[in-house]
């Protein structure tokens, strides 16, 4: 399928003609390559220039140099669920604090989901974000926009002249879509444009109102539950339809061991099929909603540890492709509720990377296969050409503090809402520099 | 002057037309042959022939159409039948009569020929099954609908002299077309190279299979074309269902100026009608000189009579 060409894919532009700048002395990882070794890198116009073990000691001739201390220097992290608010829930987000968000969390790409008001169901809409993304972000920030008009689920959108505007994926936001056929011709449709469709996969009717995980933690606290079949059976749904259509399909985020399963299924039988899980799931059980705190309740539900197990197991045997925030600001308004009726969400740019390097700390990954899940494999799938630590990539990037341990200060997080599963939580590893498009949007010691 | 002077000895040996699939080549160049004297004899000024003189031809339009019907009233009358409308809106068909009952009521009163559209596949052939005349299939549901193939086929023998080697590229609606099934069959039978174009919404499965190269992009699918055929979509399907909007369809499927770039600069452009200007067809695209859309209009009446005068000559034959 021939899309029309806009040449709007990048939004920050660098400026030409400036002097390179080296960064040297640093721990470079690439995890595309497997690349980790010490090292410098060279970044000139935007990109990187030069990279590798010759440059640990000696920058270029002329270049600002960055003494990196021995910290990790890697691709900066790409987001693929974020919600930012725009238009229409500014209260809660805006593109503008979001981005500042990501950049202290070294997301230096923001994928925003568009169930917003209104929907990003138009290229008018996928415009304005872009406009939006130029005039206020300090990252990079790509519209996804919906597969169905209005997310009712019914009718599909203009999903060609979408992608040539730039969408970069479709998706229905938090909402799963029922009817099979709509599915099918979406899935269908939109495979001739190569458009990767990320679904959302909770079947409606068997969530029914429940609130958490349905369990025996759910049972004790008197709370409505959401059975981890409701994921599996849309998702098992929507595998069939993708062998049907073959068109590019990614699972926004699974949460239990069964989902696991059928994502390996559908791998092993090479359909286009990818899943992701939210940092949530990986770092977090049903049993940290205890007394009724609705900073854990999110979509889909903590689930159990074992379930939580499965995920990390499912990250490391690379069935699980990417990792996301889900980053949902909700204001007080909405979360200081009784459990059932506060909204779900949770804020997460800022904390993605330091609650991920827990499962490097207690040794469950290596870090190229954890940064690849939030680098190198979310922009293949979204065919961005950043989050590779090589020569001629764009130049986003982020220095790592892996050791020093933080407490997490919801007031001074960047987000406009401070709804954080992580509140006061101790985390280990920061982010000590973001570099976006070869400019330097954030430094630890300015926080 | 006799409109079937050359292809005197062609035999058609069938009792009906039911689709192009059980026609041999032989067959469908002796209709095309036929037609094209018929579509000689149509330009002249009397046009008044008696090869149906006696017989009584029924057309039964169990869907509503506008052309189809009254071109093959217009050639049963050229050729001498009594020809008669069977009114089905306001008929005991609306009354909730089934189609074989409806069927023997009409094969009571012998008729000759039927002619008989109807919107479910299979339907006609199921009536045929049930009545002693002649039945012509004038479109079935999504199945078929041989003598729109036909007249396209006439329509583009007489503007390129032939079929076999051309490349043709039907692009629409392809899964609910029966004008694109019957032309399939057809030009695969002359020995032409068929193309399909349509999103996959409105690709039928296995669509491979039928004999046609499965394209869905214009660019692709229309390189170096020598006739682009294209489909009507309805409306209905065009508001998210099949296609996001006419917009969209428009963008990537309609044919203008620019797409038609990709084909060869002489390659003819056809629709059976009728066409929804600006969705599937760019306006001036279809006006343009190398459009042949009235002329396949045209070929229609001559088909139409070439293929009643073919089951006729078996009807009179002792």
């Amino acid at each position: 399928m021939r899309l029309p060409k806009t040449g709007r894919t990048k939004t920050k532009t660098p400026a030409t003609g400036q002097a390179a700048t080296a960064f040297i002395n640093a721990h470079l990882i690439d995890p595309e390559s497997g690349l980790e070794e010490p090292g410098g890198l060279v970044v000139e116009n935007g990109l990187i220039a030069d990279l590798g073990g010759h440059l640990r000691r000696n920058a270029p001739e002329g270049a600002k140099v960055v003494d990196c201390s021995g910290h990790v220097l890697a691709p900066g992290l790409i987001d693929m669920i974020v919600f930012a608010g725009e238009p229409g829930y500014e209260h809660r987000e805006t593109v503008a604090t979001a981005s500042r968000a990501a950049a202290a969390g070294g997301v230096t790409t923001i994928i925003c989901t568009p169930q917003t008001q209104p929907v990003i169901d138009d290229v008018a809409l996928v415009d304005f974000i872009e406009r939006l993304a130029r005039d206020t972000a300090v990252v990079h920030v790509h519209p996804m926009a919906a597969i169905t008009k209005g997310l009712a689920g019914e009718e599909m959108t203009e999903i060609g002249l979408l992608k040539g505007a730039g969408a970069v994926a479709f998706s229905d936001g938090k909402r799963s879509i029922a009817n099979a056929q709509v599915m099918r011709r979406a899935l269908s449709y939109a495979k001739d444009f190569g458009a990767l469709t990320v679904h959302h996969t909770e079947d409606p009717l068997l969530v029914n109102g429940g609130v958490m995980n349905e369990g025996e933690v759910s049972s004790r606290l008197g709370l409505p539950g959401v059975p981890s079949a409701a994921e599996t059976i849309m998702l098992e749904r929507d595998i069939r339809l993708v062998e049907l259509t073959g068109g590019r399909y990614h699972a926004a985020q699974i949460s239990c061991r069964a989902s696991l399963e059928v994502i390996r299924q559908a791998k092993a039988q090479g359909l286009p099929v990818t899943c992701g899980v939210s940092i949530n799931h990986l770092t977090l059980n049903e049993n940290d909603v205890g007394s009724y705190r609705t900073f854990f309740k999110i979509r889909p539900p903590l689930r159990r540890e074992e379930d939580r197990l499965a995920m990390v197991e499912g990250l490391v045997a690379g069935d699980i492709d990417v990792i996301v925030s889900a980053h949902d600001p909700k204001d007080a308004d909405v979360k200081r509720r009784p459990f059932a009726e506060a909204s779900d969400g949770a804020i997460g740019l800022e904390t993605l990377l330091p609650a991920a390097l827990r499962l490097y700390h207690n040794q469950d990954i290596g870090l190229p296969q954890l940064l690849a899940a939030m680098t190198c494999r979310p922009a293949k799938l979204l065919g961005l050409p950043s989050g590779l630590l090589q020569i001629g990539a764009p130049a986003d990037l982020i220095l790592i503090d892996l050791t020093t341990p933080w407490v997490v200060d919801p007031d001074k997080l960047h987000s406009k809402s401070k709804n954080t599963p992580f509140d006061e939580s101790r985390l280990e590893g920061l982010v000590l520099r973001t570099i976006v498009a070869g400019e330097t949007v954030y430094t630890y010691a300015e926080a | 002057m006799s409109i079937a002077a050359a292809p005197s000895e062609f035999n058609y040996s069938h009792r009906h037309l039911l689709g192009i699939e059980s026609l041999t080549p032989a067959e469908i160049d002796g209709l095309l042959d036929l037609a094209n004297d018929a579509a000689d004899f149509n330009r002249q000024a009397n046009r008044k022939r008696d090869v149906l003189r006696g017989l009584t031809q029924i057309n039964l339009f169990f869907e509503a159409s506008t052309r189809t019907q009254s071109s093959f009233e217009l050639a049963g009358k050229r050729l001498g039948a009594d020809v008669m409308n069977m009114p089905v809106q306001s008929s005991s068909i609306k009354k909730g009569e089934t189609l074989i009952d409806t069927a023997m009521t009409l094969n009571a009163m012998n008729p000759d020929i039927l002619v008989v559209r109807h919107h479910a596949a299979g339907a006609v052939e199921l009536l045929a099954q049930k009545v002693d005349c002649s039945v012509i299939n004038a479109g079935d549901g999504g199945h078929e609908h041989p003598t729109q193939a036909l007249l396209d086929a006439l329509t583009i023998r007489r503007n390129k002299g032939r079929i076999a080697g051309l490349i043709v590229a039907i692009s629409g609606d392809i899964m609910h077309s029966r004008v694109a099934r019957s032309n399939i069959i057809l030009l695969n039978a002359l020995g032409a190279q068929v193309r399909i174009i349509a999103p996959s919404t409105l690709m039928p499965p296995f669509a491979e299979r039928l004999g046609a190269e499965v394209f869905h992009s214009m660019a692709d699918g229309l390189k170096d074309a020598d006739i682009v055929m294209m489909l009507r979509l309805q409306r209905e399907r065009m508001s998210g269902s099949y296609v996001p909007s006419e917009r969209e369809y428009f963008h990537f499927f309609g044919l203008d100026q620019d797409k038609l770039k990709a084909a060869k600069p002489d390659a003819l452009i056809m629709h059976p009608g009728p066409m929804n200007r600006g969705v599937e067809i760019d306006s001036a695209v279809a006006d343009l000189e190398r459009s042949v859309i009235s002329e396949q209009v045209e070929m229609g009446v001559a088909v139409r009579m070439a293929v009643l005068e073919a089951l006729a000559r078996r009807i009179i034959k002792p």
